[in-house]
């Protein structure tokens, strides 16, 4: 290995094997079970719990934390899953600290909540070591459902239907199998191959088949879908990118960061990943965030975040703002993009100071960079969808879209923030109303 | 710093901090420790008759109860007394009280139901110059089945007879050690009087199976796949072990008889509590097992601040100043009356007072769309039970209703005087009321 920090340009192999597994490790550790058992005495098992009211999929968590707390991790477990079948990817990327554990009453009274994200992994692992997959389908009911878009949504929708007894063909255009599970979600969120091995622990329920490869709007058609399936349900995500429309956008260097962090999650070995020395990414919110952290943890030399607003604005939580400056992100606020500069491929990056309401101020400063990641939206894109809705796809109720006989949910659907566990509840919602529809 | 000189029956250490007869007493090496470590007493583990000693299980001899972070809460032994020879423990003794002569030295000693081994062993520890015997009537397992231990404690007539022989053969200052595996504390306590002992001391540990093992369904502690019953103390058993002292310390029989308190304390303020009850001094066996000799220092230093405060410059003012308030049922003020009151500031919204109340008691507890908890002055009947499930502390009081306030629950004005159950109208051997 030749290059270090201070190599210049976009090379691999920046800092020596053993840091870089270090850095690609685990966030929260796992508990062990006595740590578990510590954690878990922390909860009031209070009455009509905050936290679960906070949860978007409504896990009873004082019980499951009380089951863990009397030994029996895997009816805690069994709790977790009923409501969320993706709960053990939820307990490693939830944002708990803007969710269930901000509202902990633990939190409320010394700043300090009940970990209740840790506790569920410790309860999920547990279930999932043993091999375990608690749920039966129901007898069959000869009902063959669509599912587009093998991500949390997805997944979470034809478990639920495949449950109920119904047959479930999910299409997903991407390779595998996962969405932003497999794709998106940050490395060290998510180490050890958790995604893949929980979408073959999910599919042991049967009725699942999956194909991949398979493409809505290019090759599969809506209306083929719909006529050869009793119900589609789409959960395609957000698979567009927003562009920085800015001169210079495209040189070399400049790229989407969720192709980054893919081709990272994708990586068989992290040393084989090339990064920048200066690297700059744009955008406020958690995908900018984990850019930005995995740019640094991959041994650039210099990693700046910049937001066109205030910091309060940043969409990124504040666990997530102080996880980016503890990893040696430089956080700039208040600027916006001008121009890429750079003979072929980047080499500097001109921004403009503006105020909260983006108003311009003539100000402007260059950054550095051998690297640019663009980190400002994602988007739905494509035809033959339902009607939209502030470019999602419009719902009404459980993810009914203006389509008869089509329902969408996750981060193409309109209404609810984009996160893993709102995919999951919606989903599993749909599920139940398709259910319901197709059996009345 | 308060001086916390003891004397207990004549019996004088630094502080009434004593060891309770049990492994942290049982040689030399740990004695000599122990005071160092600044213990005020030790009662040495028990002591039996001359010839091969008692032999102790080699599998687990303890069982335990923890708290969620492993604090030890309980401890259960099926432990005998000492398994060293008598000779060789009273060389010990004697060279160890030769060497700390300012210290408290007791021989707790159990042997055969009969005058001859009693005198017997009475001649045997004359000259070791230890300052007193206490008479393990207590131990729960193992000694039992031979007749001795808790078969005798739980006979007055023996502990009587016993106590009797031994004031015969001995000059030494005579504490009789109560077994709680009894129904009425009280009764050995009075035998022992009448027997003529200087003292009890109490309690000894608590029948007891720790837990059961659900996959070889045996008890625990586990010996080749069977268990057999322990004697359970620690912190678990202070609260009985208090009601215990209590009984006796308020038996007009008894009232004047020291006793030496035992039974779970780990800090000072356990001790401060038994000795309010009337304990003159406190042995402990769990916390020094648990955490080592050094626990004595914070039970000094706590102590010492404790009396400062309270302007106490000798521990006997402590002595017995709660009994007065130790009562009967029957005798509690039924004309006071009190009710919760939940400080919306320090509540943190659990909702386990609601729950609680609800549920299981007496639907007092009001709960708002936004979670805001308040009383229902109308249905609460100040039972606590919401303070005690509440994880403020402090949060949840109980106020009193002012004489000639309205009770909102009964819908009477609460009487200005003292008014019992012997005094109440429903009681149906009141016959002046029922006029
Ligand atoms: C970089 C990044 C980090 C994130 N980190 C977190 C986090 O830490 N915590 C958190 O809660 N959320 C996080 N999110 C958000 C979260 O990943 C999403 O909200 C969630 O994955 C949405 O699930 P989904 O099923 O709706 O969509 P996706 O996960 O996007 O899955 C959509 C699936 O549809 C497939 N697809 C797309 N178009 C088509 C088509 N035309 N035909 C067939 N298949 C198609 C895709 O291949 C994909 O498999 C992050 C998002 C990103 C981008
Ligand atoms: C392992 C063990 C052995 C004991 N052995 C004796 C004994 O030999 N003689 C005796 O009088 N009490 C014995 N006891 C009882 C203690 O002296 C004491 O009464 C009891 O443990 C309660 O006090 P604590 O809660 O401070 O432990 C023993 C206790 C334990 C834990
Ligand atoms: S709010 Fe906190 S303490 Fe209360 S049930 Fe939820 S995790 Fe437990
Ligand atoms: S405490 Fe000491 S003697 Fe007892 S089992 Fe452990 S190591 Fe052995
Ligand atoms: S138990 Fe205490 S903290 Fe919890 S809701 Fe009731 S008053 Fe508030």
């Amino acid at each position: 290995m030749t290059s270090n920090a201070l190599t210049p340009g976009i090379v691999a192999g920046r800092l020596p094997a053993d840091q870089l597994s270090d850095n690609f490790s685990d966030l929260h550790p796992p508990l062990d079970d006595h740590e578990a058992l510590v954690a878990a005495d922390r909860c009031y098992f209070c009455h009509d719990a905050p936290c679960a009211t906070a949860c978007p999929t409504d896990i009873d968590i004082p019980l499951f934390i009380r089951q863990i707390a009397t030994g029996t991790p895997e009816a805690a477990a069994k709790t977790i899953l009923s409501q969320n079948i993706l709960g053990g990817m939820c307990a490693r990327v939830c944002p708990t600290e803007t969710l269930c554990e901000q509202v902990c009453v633990r939190e409320t009274a010394e700043g300090k909540p009940v970990t209740i994200g840790n506790l569920q992994r410790y309860a999920t692992d547990t279930l999932m070591a043993a091999g375990v997959h608690p749920f039966k389908r129901a007898a069959e009911t000869g009902k063959k459902i669509a599912v587009v878009g093998a991500g949390p949504a997805g997944l979470s929708c034809a478990h639920r239907l495949a449950m109920k007894g119904h047959d479930v063909i999910v299409y997903d255009a991407r390779p595998k199998a996962g969405g932003l599970n497999e794709y998106g979600i940050a490395s060290y969120k998510s180490v050890g191959g958790f995604a893949a091995k929980e979408v073959d622990w999910l599919l042991q329920i049967g009725g699942i088949t999956v194909e991949n490869g398979q493409s809505l709007g290019n090759g599969l058609s809506l209306d083929k879908l719909k006529a050869d399936h009793d119900a589609v349900f789409l959960a395609i995500g957000l698979p567009g990118v927003n562009a920085l429309n800015v001169e210079g956008e495209g040189k070399d260097g400049v790229l989407d960061a969720v192709d980054f962090i893919s081709d990272l999650r994708q990586a068989s070995d992290v040393a084989s990943v090339e990064i920048g020395r200066d690297v700059v990414v744009i955008g406020g919110g958690m995908t900018a965030v984990d850019a930005a952290v995995q740019a640094k943890l991959l041994g650039a030399l210099n990693v700046s975040l910049v937001y066109r607003r205030g910091r309060d604005r940043m969409n990124a939580s504040v666990f997530e703002q102080d996880l980016a400056a503890s990893k040696g992100v430089r956080i700039i606020t208040n600027a916006s993009p001008k121009e890429v500069i750079g003979n072929g491929a980047v080499r500097e990056i001109e921004f403009e100071y503006t105020d909260d309401d983006l108003s311009p101020t003539g100000q402007t400063f260059r950054l550095a960079a051998d690297q640019v990641f663009k980190a400002i939206g994602q988007t739905l894109g494509g035809s033959e969808l339902p009607d939209l809705e502030r470019g999602k796809i419009a719902v009404t109720g459980a993810g009914r879209t203006s389509i008869e006989g089509v329902w969408a949910g996750g981060d193409c659907a309109a209404g609810g923030e984009d996160l893993t566990v709102t995919a999951v509840a919606e989903g599993r919602d749909a599920a139940e109303d398709i259910h319901a529809t197709l059996m009345a | 710093m308060a001086n916390l000189a003891s004397d207990f029956i004549g019996i004088k250490s630094p502080n009434p901090f004593w060891l309770a007869s049990a492994p942290p007493t049982d040689k030399e090496y740990n004695v000599r420790r122990a005071f160092e470590a600044g213990w005020g007493g030790v009662v040495w583990k028990t002591l039996g008759s001359e010839g091969p000693p008692v032999v102790n299980v080699n599998g687990p001899r303890y069982g335990a109860i923890w708290g969620a972070d492993r604090r030890l809460l309980g401890l259960n032994n099926i432990e005998l007394i000492t398994d060293r020879s008598l000779e060789v423990n009273l060389r010990e003794i004697k060279s160890v009280k030769r060497d700390y002569p300012d210290r408290a030295l007791i021989i707790s000693l159990m042997v055969p139901c009969d005058e001859d081994s009693w005198s017997d062993i009475l001649k045997r520890i004359e000259d070791t110059g230890a300052d007193g015997v206490e008479l393990n009537f207590g131990c729960p397992h193992g000694m039992a089945e031979r007749g001795m231990g808790a078969a005798v404690g739980q006979v007055p007539e023996y502990i009587e007879m016993v106590t009797r022989w031994v004031k015969k053969h001995s000059r030494m200052p005579c504490i009789v050690k109560l077994t709680p595996n009894i129904t009425d504390v009280r009764k050995p306590a009075e035998a022992a009087l009448r027997g003529g002992a200087d003292a009890v001391s109490l309690i000894n540990t608590i029948n007891s199976i720790t837990s059961v093992d659900l996959d070889d369904f045996a008890p625990e502690p586990t010996i080749d796949g069977k268990g057999t019953h322990g004697g359970y103390c620690g912190p678990a058993v202070k609260p009985i072990a208090l009601n215990m002292v209590a009984e006796i310390a308020r038996n007009p029989e008894t009232a004047n008889l020291p006793m030496s308190g035992i039974g779970g304390v780990t800090t000072w303020r356990d001790a401060a509590e038994f000795m309010a009850l009337g304990a003159g001094n406190v042995q402990v066996c769990t916390a020094a097992m648990t955490y080592g000799f050094k626990v004595v220092q914070e039970m000094i230093s706590g102590l010492s601040d404790y009396m400062d405060r309270k302007g106490f410059t000798s521990t006997s003012e402590l002595v017995g100043r709660a009994v007065p308030n130790v009562t009967d049922w029957q005798y509690l003020n039924l004309n006071y009356v009190t009710k919760a009151k939940i400080d919306e500031d320090a509540c943190i919204k659990c909702g386990r007072c609601y729950a609680a109340c609800e549920d299981t008691s007496h639907q007092a507890i009001d709960m708002s769309e936004d979670r805001v908890f308040s009383v229902k002055d109308e249905e609460c009947v100040a039972c606590n039970l919401c303070v005690n499930v509440c994880p403020i502390e402090g949060c949840i009081t109980m106020e009193r209703v002012a004489p000639g306030q309205l009770d909102q629950r009964t819908g009477k004005v609460v009487p200005e005087e003292y008014g019992n159950w012997l005094e109440h109208p429903n009681n149906p051997g009141n016959t002046c009321a029922a006029e």
